[in-house]
């Protein structure tokens, strides 16, 4: 229960902190959180016995403890990487609320990642979600914003409803919802099998698969760039891996089932979501669909069912925290420094102006679109692995078509190193400074996709986990 | 540590040299200092190589060295070298050598411009001393993706179309290879990814090396302008700046013909076998097609992007013969083409750099105006349609010489179309010298244009002494690429004669 206990902790301190008004025109509220949010990572760094709680309906183990990690990894970047849009005039004055607000979403992921019964995993959902949709209308004063709001709060509800009422068949069906009770007793009938396909819908909303991605771009456009990033991969990137943990673990009975549902959601996620992006001319909008066809990657790695997946998801997830954080850290600099400016073609000759950010974006984008030797060519090239390991002909169709996608991402990724590099303009955006915190987060970020390919060792502290 | 370690190594160093070099001079003598370094290196290698083989060393590769890299997955960082990657590694070394020469003029961005040509020359290193199929799949990829800036921001005419072109048709042939790779791991049921060892288990059911075989083939094909999937590369090489051509078509579109080998034929022998005879059809066409396409062209590097396409055909072509001779052919003709394609780039990039156009209409006379580039020009163009004496006579002689020791009649068919692209290849050589060194100077202004610069003249003659060097004394390079390909072959051969039983 440790992560739980110390991020409890972390928001107690943030909010007397907060009320005690250290949140006023004190430039160290920011860094104080950090110094929190990494004093957290290393006291639950070290893998962890596997254990339960509260009558078995919380259980840990190492593989949990790593993604819990990553997590908050992911966290602290974006916490880090806030600090410049937090010293804005129209979001300074609630800078408390918005660490609590991330804080807390963190602390439901981790509830929802730890779940072994159905009803706590809800639970960590919503607190995860409610949040979240407060984050995302945090900016209410921007239009979009509270449009984003609004729209996350209504699919997020929806989506939950549709779960609640997958989760109601099954306890119809079996009787308990304890995951290991559920797993022992469930097996192939209309009403487990309508159970499952109500409860992946609800969670491919959370994921932002195809056919339930309708918000996503809406949503990541509004919503303020910094919380757009945090979205994209933490909370992806934890119920990616709740997904994947509940079909191996629970659905283990039923896997000829979800197997099927999985290749169709995993290819129109992939196929789709690459062709709109390719269509797009806002860089969040675009990065919306990017994350779109990440998502079927990621879900690549469930295929195999194996602990190879497990690990293979894990370690995708990683490096898509680092990379994805990169390229929403400077599109949120940028945006800071030319009046809200996301457009695409504002980056037109970003590279004359600008070469240390171009740079680090196209690194970036290079491991999004995983070329070596950054890292996301190495996480990418380990769920086709682990997808392929299945073996049967569907598995390796659906890797193919998967690869041939990469073909098309490279192109929209390219798009936009393009336009930085290539395109001439007259007026590109003008040189700027950025603040000490985004370069702090870019250093992590570029590090991590530099280091975490050609070192095995993220890798195998995963995998050691998992076995 | 293998010494073999170096050649990424040594890249590796050099782009941190550039990153922190503070002006022109400070970056082109990390230039020159890395590749000489690369270019003694290599040249130690094969003498060392050659040595150790006259002493009696038969192992199937020598230098090897591996340590497990992603160990629950079976990945190691595994190098080692045979004949075949020596004479690459050396071909490369001298490519990367003398193409720093070659640009040592460009501007703007000239820092930039060497990091990316730097990593694209450590993707090509890598790539030939690796063993282990996802570190060559790895190197291969990184030698892919600086093309796409360096022609992008360096290039010239449509050079984002190029870019963009070139960038898609390769990385959909490396989609195509990550799938064979995957099947030719997961189905001989290794637990290593090492090149060597799974080709002694070679326990792969031939339907599903059917399967897989054009998958690795036609992924390697793209690079090696493969009809039809060659269409990126007179785009490419046309855009791209004069170095990057030089590397690109001197070295980097080996990589294919050297991955057909290595990995598709040599791990799927039973399909490549039964499947040669398709992919014959379509290298037979890639050369006399290649050919004929350079004959109409009127922009210089069109031409020959075209004969490049239509001699690395020629390379795919004698490996798919399978016999020794033939495949020795191929090698010496990777080498050969390398270092006279090369030439040619470098050429052409100087006389564009003076005259400004490329177009053999609007040229004329320029041996009177510089006859140091004017003879260059004419000894690569003479090496270029097999003047004995030159690399170009040697390798094609080899080459047809082996096809036609396949007795039945597709092959020797195939052979024959073949061999006519000499004569083709001659008509387009000769009427381009002709016509642009020879003829009245076509434009008064050209009169006021200056020879070649020093650095030019390192360049050119370097790889003039190369590529007559290999035509003037072979037989060390094909006595090092038979004895490495006899076993090779014999594994081929036999295991496909034992599945024909």
């Amino acid at each position: 229960m440790m992560p739980e206990v110390t991020l409890m902790a972390l928001l107690v301190i943030t909010f007397i902190a907060d009320f005690c008004g250290v949140g006023k025109e004190h430039r160290w509220f920011n860094p104080l959180v950090c110094v929190l949010m990494v004093a957290h990572i290393v006291i639950n760094i070290f893998p962890v016995e596997a254990s339960t709680a509260f009558g078995g309906m919380y259980q840990t183990n190492a593989s949990i403890g790593v993604i819990k990690t990553i997590l908050a990894l992911g966290t602290l970047i974006v916490l880090i990487q806030s600090r410049e849009w937090m010293l804005r005039s129209d979001t300074s004055f609630k800078e408390g609320e918005f660490y609590m607000l991330v804080i807390s979403t963190l602390l439901g992921m981790n509830i929802m990642v730890s779940a072994n019964h159905f009803l706590l995993f809800f639970l960590g959902l919503e607190m995860a979600s409610v949040p979240m949709a407060c984050l995302v209308a945090f900016d209410k004063y921007r239009h979009n914003s509270a449009e984003a709001g609004a729209k996350f709060i209504l699919t997020a509800t929806f989506s939950s409803g549709v779960m609640l009422y997958g989760i109601s068949f099954l306890y119809g069906a079996v009787g308990t919802l304890y995951f290991d009770d559920v797993a022992a007793k469930i097996t192939a009938s209309p009403l487990t099998i309508m159970g499952l396909v109500f409860f992946f819908s609800g969670l491919g909303f959370k994921i932002s698969l195809v056919p339930f991605h309708f918000w996503t771009a809406d949503t990541y456009q509004g919503a303020p760039t910094t919380v757009t990033g945090y979205l994209s991969v933490v909370s992806k990137g934890a119920a990616a891996f709740t997904l994947c943990a509940i079909l191996m673990k629970v659905f283990a009975p039923m896997v000829q089932y979800w197997e099927y549902l999985l290749y169709i959601v995993i290819v129109l996620s992939i196929t789709v979501a690459n062709l709109f992006a390719i269509r797009q001319s806002e860089l969040k909008r675009f990065m919306a669909f990017s994350s779109i066809s990440q998502a079927g990657y990621i879900m690549l790695a469930v295929v195999g069912n194996s602990a190879l997946g497990v690990t293979a998801l894990s370690y995708y997830v990683l490096i898509y925290v680092v990379a994805n954080m990169s390229v929403f850290t400077i599109i949120s600099a940028v945006e800071e420094h030319s009046n809200g400016n996301t457009d695409m073609d504002a980056y037109d000759g970003f590279y004359t102006t600008n070469p240390k950010l171009a740079f680090v974006m196209t690194i970036a984008l290079f491991s999004l679109g995983g070329i070596p030797p950054f890292a996301g060519m190495f996480s990418k090239f380990f769920v086709f692995l682990a997808a392929a390991q299945q073996g049967s002909k569907w598995a390796y169709l659906v890797v193919f078509i998967a690869l041939v996608n990469t073909v098309v991402s490279l192109y929209y990724y390219l798009l936009i190193v393009k336009s930085m590099y290539i395109k001439k303009t007259e007026t590109p955006m003008p040189a700027f400074r950025s603040n000490v915190s985004t370069k702090i987060a870019l250093a992590i970020c570029t590090a991590g996709i530099i280091i975490m390919g050609v070192c095995s060792f993220f890798y195998d502290w995963i995998e050691v986990a998992a076995a | 540590m293998s010494i073999l370690t170096l050649f990424v190594v040594i890249p590796v160093l050099m782009l941190f040299g550039l990153w922190i070099a503070r002006n022109l001079n400070q970056v082109r003598g990390v230039m020159v200092a890395g590749a000489s370094c690369l270019l003694a290196l290599s040249i130690w290698l094969t003498i060392t190589f050659i040595q150790m083989r006259h002493a009696g060393n038969t192992d199937l590769m020598l230098f090897t060295y591996s340590v497990p890299w992603f160990k629950p997955l079976n990945i190691a960082y595994s190098v080692g070298v045979d004949g075949i990657s020596v004479v690459m590694l050396l071909l490369s070394s001298v490519i990367v050598f003398t193409g720093t020469f070659a640009s040592w003029q460009l501007k703007p961005l000239t820092k930039e411009y060497f990091m990316w040509f730097t990593l694209l020359s450590s993707g090509v290193f890598g790539f030939f001393i690796s063993t282990d199929m996802f570190t060559m799949f790895m190197f291969y990829e990184v030698a892919l993706i600086p093309m796409y800036l360096l022609i992008g921001v360096w290039g010239s005419g449509p050079k984002e179309y190029a870019a963009m072109k070139l960038t898609l048709m390769l990385m959909g042939g490396s989609a195509l290879l990550i799938l064979g790779i995957l099947g030719i791991y997961f189905f001989s049921g290794a637990t290593t990814m090492n090149v060597q060892e799974i080709a002694q288990m070679h326990n792969i059911p031939v339907h599903i090396q059917k399967i897989f075989f054009p998958f690795v083939f036609i992924g390697f094909g793209v690079l090696g302008a493969l009809f039809p999937f060659h269409t990126w590369s007179p785009d490419g090489h046309a855009s791209a700046p004069t170095a990057v051509s030089m590397l690109h078509a001197g070295v980097l579109m080996k990589l294919g013909g050297y991955g057909c080998f290595r990995i598709a034929m040599y791990l799927l022998p039973e399909a490549a076998h039964q499947l040669a005879w398709i992919f014959i059809i379509l290298t037979t066409i890639s050369v006399v097609y290649g050919a004929l396409s350079a004959c109409v062209q009127t922009d210089l590097k069109y031409i020959n992007a075209y004969s490049s396409v239509s001699h690395c055909g020629l390379v795919l072509f004698a490996l798919l013969m399978m016999t020794q001779t033939s495949c020795t052919g191929a090698i010496l003709q990777m080498l050969s083409h390398g270092l006279m394609t090369a030439l040619f780039f470098a050429l052409i990039g100087m006389i564009y750099g003076r005259t400004h156009t490329r177009d053999v209409r609007r040229l004329g006379g320029l041996m009177k105006i510089m006859p140091f580039l004017g003879v260059g020009y004419v000894i690569a163009g003479l090496a270029n349609l097999g003047l004995p004496g030159f690399s170009g006579f040697v390798a094609e002689m080899t080459i047809f010489v082996g096809s036609f020791q396949n007795a039945d009649v597709f092959h020797r068919v195939a052979t024959i179309i073949a061999c006519t692209s000499i004569v083709i290849t001659a008509v387009y050589i000769l009427r381009v010298v002709g016509k642009i060194l020879y003829q009245k100077v076509a434009d008064p202004h050209y009169e006021t244009l200056t020879d070649a610069t020093w650095d030019e003249r390192v360049a050119v003659c370097c790889l003039i002494f190369c590529v007559a060097g290999l035509g003037i004394a072979p037989l060390w390079a094909s006595n090092v690429i038979s004895d490495t390909l006899g076993p090779i072959l014999e594994h081929i051969n036999s295991v496909s004669a034992i599945a024909a039983l």
